[in-house]
């Protein structure tokens, strides 16, 4: 609540430096959320919406269109549906399977480090699947995440099948009773046929081993990324079933719009932010903070 | 394809507006507007779209209609050459130093994929150049990263310098080029850790690789999915160390590309190589007039106008 009221009070700020809501007012909002990566269609059908409703309630003052824009932004994010549906899925007393899947780069085995650290510090047991067996380094790697966070890595050599390295952190997480095991994924773009087909094998085997697993499946995007993301949510959510998606590198100065456009079309939520490379750098997404961001470089020029 | 091609944007656009002896005004404001839409739609930098929206509606106003190609052809043959003009020449030369080694450093973002890069590079001027380069692991601070470049290093065969994660990056840059001229590596490539472009420490730190090294290249190695971003990350890096060049890697994914119009006006540095793929034979020259057909998703319309 109290992020949502100074969201609308940022809001106030930019509507106080245009006095009428004209031609540019429009502009330099379609402008404002364009370099956020919001995309086009978005912005173009939001700004749409905000004419029709200024002239429906006859708004000629800017100050009486803060509202509607507010409204309209988090309502881009949130749709019809309840607000908090972030919450990550594990369910206690039985093993909780968490498969991480993406592009290249995106972040997924530095999130997995990130998120294994956060749940051991909840006090649960983890233990990480290192199911990147194509890229050089990336085993040693999800190794060290591992060591740092303190929690056991299943892995075997390189080039092996990833889905018989998942099938094995499946049996080893349950002979640790362990509570929740996260699987690392190769990365891979989208449009890979084969690469995503071995993706879907990778989750029956999770299917066939746990029948209520994967319990999440999170796809990693990198907020530097900008209209592509939305062919990646879709593509990996018909290859996977997304539940999930963890904005990574948030902070640079990107701005990740791209998921608003994402919760509205795929009604796949954020549940994660990544902000920065440290195992502590991982918090839990807030939409109103966020899109109260996508016009911070606005309100910090009407400051000045 | 995830978006539709500009040219069945504009095929109803161009209807209304064949026939006419001149292309009008009002034409070209509705196609230009189509166009604006499939740029931004494609990633390109909304300032840059700006510009370049401006000048097209500059030339293509009051231009006599060809026979040979409709009104909205017409517009288009505009656009795609002012993008190509942007885009610049083919350029994938490298530098070759007067007295090797020649150095190269690698510069960017995180994942943006860096020493992937690293090894193909050394791969292609072995290949291509009969060159023998030494690899130098200047990331200290990824999990694994030296390990990364040397697993590349062994799958090529190639030496790699590393002195673990305790060194400082500097001075492995600049013992890396003494070893290459003891054992006669003509050519050094640097690997730098992946930093954002606002991170003043880490920004510092390669200055003063470049300082210690005075390479003959900085690449810049950019993501091709990368968004309205571009323009910020491009604009630092090439402010604080004047990049030669820059590499646009994962256009093997099905990304428009937009970032590399983007790029190319902010920095006017040629992008000379493309990433095709995770293999260390996945590098290619770059061509800029197939990325403007590719910005635009437009290759059958412009394969029709290059026959009038
Ligand atoms: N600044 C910043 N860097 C990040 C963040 N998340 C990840 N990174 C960095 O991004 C780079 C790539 O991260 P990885 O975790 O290796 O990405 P990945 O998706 O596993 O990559 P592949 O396995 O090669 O597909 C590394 O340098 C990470 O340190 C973040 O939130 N902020
Ligand atoms: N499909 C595809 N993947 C690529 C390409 N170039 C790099 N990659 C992948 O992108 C990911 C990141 O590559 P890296 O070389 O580790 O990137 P980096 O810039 O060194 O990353 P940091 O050192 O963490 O900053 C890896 O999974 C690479 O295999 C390319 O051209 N196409
Ligand atoms: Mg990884
Ligand atoms: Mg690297």
């Amino acid at each position: 609540e109290k992020t949502r009221n100074s969201f609308s009070g940022k809001i106030n700020d930019l509507i106080a430096r245009y006095r009428k809501v004209d031609e540019d007012f429009f502009e330099e909002l379609e402008e404002v959320l364009i370099s956020a990566d919001v995309g086009v269609s978005t912005v173009m059908d939001l700004i749409d919406e905000l004419k029709m409703e200024v002239k429906r309630r006859n708004i000629k003052d800017s100050a009486e269109v803060k509202e509607v824009i507010s409204e309209k932004l988090v309502e881009i994010y949130y749709g019809d549906d309840d607000e908090d549906l972030e919450e990550l899925n594990i369910q206690n007393g039985e093993l909780s399977i968490i498969l991480v899947v993406g592009v290249n780069g995106a972040g997924k085995t530095t999130s997995i480090g990130k998120l294994a650290y956060k749940l051991k510090q909840e006090g649960k047991n983890v233990v990480l699947a290192a199911g990147d067996t194509f890229r050089a380094g990336a085993i040693e790697q999800l190794d060290v995440w591992g060591e740092r966070a303190g929690v056991d890595v299943i892995k075997q050599s390189e080039g092996s099948d990833p889905a018989a390295v998942i099938f094995d952190g499946i049996k080893s997480a349950k002979s640790r009773n362990a509570d929740v095991l996260i699987c690392d994924t190769a990365g891979r773009l989208q449009n890979k046929v084969n690469l995503m087909n071995e993706l879907a094998k990778v989750k029956r085997v999770i299917e066939r081993e746990v029948p209520s697993a994967p319990h999440e499946v999170l796809l990693v995007l990198d907020a530097t990324t900008g209209q592509n993301a939305m062919s990646q949510a879709k593509t990996f959510s018909e290859a996977t079933d997304v539940s999930g998606i963890v904005l990574t590198k948030l902070d640079g100065t990107a701005k990740g719009g791209i998921v608003l456009a994402i919760r509205n079309e795929l009604q796949i939520p954020v549940k994660f932010a990544g902000l920065g490379e440290k195992m502590e750098d991982l918090r839990e997404f807030n939409a109103h903070a966020f899109v109260y961001g996508l016009f911070a470089d606005l309100l910090e020029e009407t400051a000045e | 394809m995830a978006f539709e091609g500009l040219a069945d944007r504009l095929q109803s656009t161009m209807k209304k507006i064949t026939g006419k002896g001149k292309v009008s005004e009002q034409d070209v404001k509705e196609m230009t507007r189509e166009v604006r839409l499939a740029l931004l739609e494609a990633d390109v930098n909304f300032k840059v779209v700006k510009d370049l929206i401006k000048r097209i509606r500059e030339r293509a106003v009051g231009q006599e209609v060809m026979e040979s190609l409709t009104p909205g052809q017409q517009v288009i043959k505009v656009v795609k050459e002012e993008l190509t003009a942007l885009m610049g020449g083919e350029q994938s030369k490298i530098a070759v130093a007067d007295r090797p080694p020649t150095v190269i450093m690698m510069v960017g973002l995180q994942g943006a994929g860096k020493t992937t890069t690293t090894g193909k590079l050394a791969n292609h001027l072995r290949k291509n150049h009969n060159r023998t380069p030494l690899l130098a692991a200047c990331d200290i601070y990824r999990p694994a990263a030296i390990d990364q470049l040397e697993t590349l290093g062994q799958q090529l065969s190639m030496p790699v310098f590393s002195k673990g994660t305790d060194a400082n990056p500097v001075d492995i840059a600049t013992e890396a080029i003494e070893q290459a001229k003891a054992e006669h590596n003509d050519y050094v490539i640097i690997d730098t850790a992946g930093r954002l472009h606002v991170d003043n420490d880490l920004m510092d730190e390669l200055e003063q690789i470049k300082t210690a090294v005075k390479p003959d290249e900085i690449f810049l190695v950019v993501d091709a999915m990368t968004g309205q971003d571009a323009v910020n990350v491009a604009d630092s890096f090439n402010e604080q160390l004047d990049i030669s060049g820059v590499v646009l890697t994962k256009l093997d994914g099905d990304t428009r590309g937009g970032a590399a119009l983007s790029i190319k006006a902010v920095t006017d540095k040629p992008i000379k190589f493309a990433g095709t793929g995770e293999k260390l034979d996945g590098l290619e020259a770059f061509h800029p007039e197939r990325m403007a057909s590719r910005i635009l998703g437009m290759g059958d319309v412009l394969s029709l106008i290059e026959k009038a």
